[in-house]
């Protein structure tokens, strides 16, 4: 299945990626409202590290063998055939159990709905947004 | 040939779905004492705190056994493994034939002697009847006195506590969760706890269960009377290995297995909360009862069951829970005094931070507070890298992948992750 890979190398640490995943994430789909008024405010699925002068941007890794699905308290977090680690928020309670096995440190807490947020990989679009927004192509979408 | 699976809570599901994964055919035989399909255990709080309902505590989707070709015997018990000729026997005279058994029944509550046990209104809090027996009391009760400030206990603390209850926790040692968390940690959550109006109180325990025929009250051990409508006993759980142990099943203080999970007798395995399995740390056999160590030795057994030899690695004592809206984290040694860990910590604002080190590795943590992307620590210790190069950054809020070796760090992110 492809994947969200980053290029650290060309990463210039403008967090662009988190701005579109949230309005991506968002109800409107509109980055200004995204941003401005929308309450519970969309958190962004995916995450800019970042020490000068390295930088790249860190989401839900789809593992083959996902602690996190193992570990779900609810079974809020399932693998589905084609290989994406799925969450359904309606089951999640928000006991953090993920946030304590995930290795990569990928679920992220949204505290004003007490559940996580973990990247989806976009099922509503081609390429996902961070990848298709990034203005430096520092994130690729591919099969490894 | 057939798989039988004895328990129906998480270790039997990572067991189903490991089979599942290489033998599609034959068929899976689920027996449990509980007439419920696969729910979530820990949701019980949840459950009696009024935030979850009934219907949306199912672990799997309803159509799980159907779509995975698994038969159920529910509300039936196990009473005896016949392993010369593979059978298990049940509570009804009937009996059960196996190619391949898996032993997953789970623990089963702890109660130490005490004067007074036996009356009504004595409660143990792991089961959904538990959870619905209290509930149903809920509308008559003022005070009730639970037993045990580990996690069992301070979660019907904080439920009950939601329902308007009145909640008096009574713990031996000198602070709540003394298991997991060191002094300063256990304090950060015991202060949560007795700002928001539970009772607590250390360093004492109940010497009789005072009443008639219901419980109206405990005895402390300083002779302090406190009188209650319930009494909760949450000291623990053992493993409910007591029918294995009589079928000849090597018990010590759960089902001893081996890393495939295997027991001591032949196609006889066992998962979960009532085994004694390796202990990724600190080497040898232990007790590890917690949900994803249950769903991995169940997956393990469910491979080899299947043919498909598979090592479980260990397991790896780690707990997440939230208190009043502090989360707490614990992985690993989270709390043991030894010549041979080195310790860090940071507390600041409420929040807390400590990481131990055992040489260049990490063999434990515990968050309080900030508690986010602490899966990385984990991660750290599941896999014992080499720290040397990070270690000045571990305690950072902010410590991430950008702290690892470059070589790491493109090893794990630039390659389909395992």
């Amino acid at each position: 299945m492809k994947r969200v890979y980053a290029k650290e190398e060309v990463c210039i640490g403008c967090r662009l990626c988190e701005v579109w995943c949230r309005t991506e994430h968002s109800r409107s789909k509109n980055i200004i409202k995204a941003h401005k008024s929308e309450f519970p405010p969309p958190v962004s699925r995916v995450l800019v590290e970042e020490l000068m002068p390295v930088s790249f941007a860190l989401q839900c890794r789809h593992c083959d063998e996902p602690e996190c699905v193992e570990s779900c308290i609810t079974g809020a977090l399932t693998k589905d055939e084609s290989g994406r680690v799925v969450y359904n928020e309606e089951k999640c309670v928000g006991c953090w159990t993920c946030v304590l096995v995930c290795p990569y440190g990928a679920p992220q807490r949204d505290l004003e709905r007490k559940k996580i947020a973990k990247c989806d990989l976009c099922p509503d679009r081609d390429t996902p947004a961070c990848v298709e927004m990034c203005p430096n192509q520092a994130l690729v979408y591919e099969e490894r | 040939m057939s798989y039988v699976i004895i328990g129906n809570s998480v270790a039997a599901i990572g067991a189903i779905e490991a089979i599942r994964k290489v033998d599609k055919e034959i068929n899976i035989t689920v027996i449990s004492d509980e007439p419920y399909l696969v729910y979530s255990r820990p949701l019980i709080s949840e459950f009696l705190a009024g935030q979850v309902k009934e219907e949306m505590m199912g672990y799997r989707e309803p159509g799980f056994y159907e779509k995975n070709g698994v038969t159920t015997k529910l509300g039936k018990r196990v009473v005896a493994i016949d392993s010369a000729k593979k059978s298990v026997k049940l509570d009804n005279g009937e009996e059960v034939a196996y190619g391949k058994l898996l032993i997953a029944t789970g623990g089963t509550p702890f109660i130490p002697p005490m004067k007074g046990l036996g009356k009504e209104r004595i409660y143990t809090f792991i089961k959904m009847d538990d959870a619905k027996q209290i509930d149903a009391l809920v509308p008559e009760m003022d005070h009730v006195v639970i037993i045990g400030a580990g996690l069992i206990g301070l979660k019907a603390a904080e439920s009950l506590h939601h329902r308007g209850v009145e909640v008096t926790v009574v713990e031996l040692a000198n602070r709540v969760m003394a298991a997991v968390l060191d002094v300063d940690a256990g304090g950060i959550v015991q202060s949560a706890l007795e700002k928001a109006g539970i009772n607590i109180v250390t360093e004492n325990t109940v010497d009789e269960i005072l009443g008639g025929k219901a419980a109206n009250g405990v005895r402390l051990k300083d002779g302090r009377e406190i009188r209650c409508d319930a009494v909760i006993v949450a000291i623990g759980v053992v493993p409910n290995a007591v029918f294995a142990k009589e079928s000849g099943v090597e018990v010590n203080r759960g089902i001893v297995t081996d890393n495939h999970m295997r027991t001591n007798l032949p196609d006889v395995y066992a998962a979960g909360d009532v085994t004694e399995g390796p202990d990724y740390l600190n080497g040898g056999n232990r007790v590890i009862p917690i949900w994803p160590n249950a769903y991995i030795q169940g997956k393990i057994a469910g491979l080899n069951m299947a043919g498909v030899e598979r090592e479980f690695t260990g397991g790896l004592a780690m707990n997440s829970i939230e208190l009043f809206g502090v989360p707490v984290i614990t992985a690993g040694l989270s709390n043991i005094d030894s010549d041979d860990l080195e310790v860090l910590t940071k507390i600041e604002n409420g929040n807390y931070r400590k990481i131990v080190l055992r040489g260049s590795t990490i063999v434990g943590a515990v968050f309080v507070g900030k508690i986010d992307r602490a899966g990385i620590i984990t991660g750290l210790i599941r896999d014992q890298i080499d720290i040397s190069s990070m270690r000045d950054r571990l305690l950072a809020d902010d410590f991430g992948y950008i702290d690892f070796p470059v070589e790491l760090r493109k090893e794990r992110l630039g390659a389909v992750a395992k």
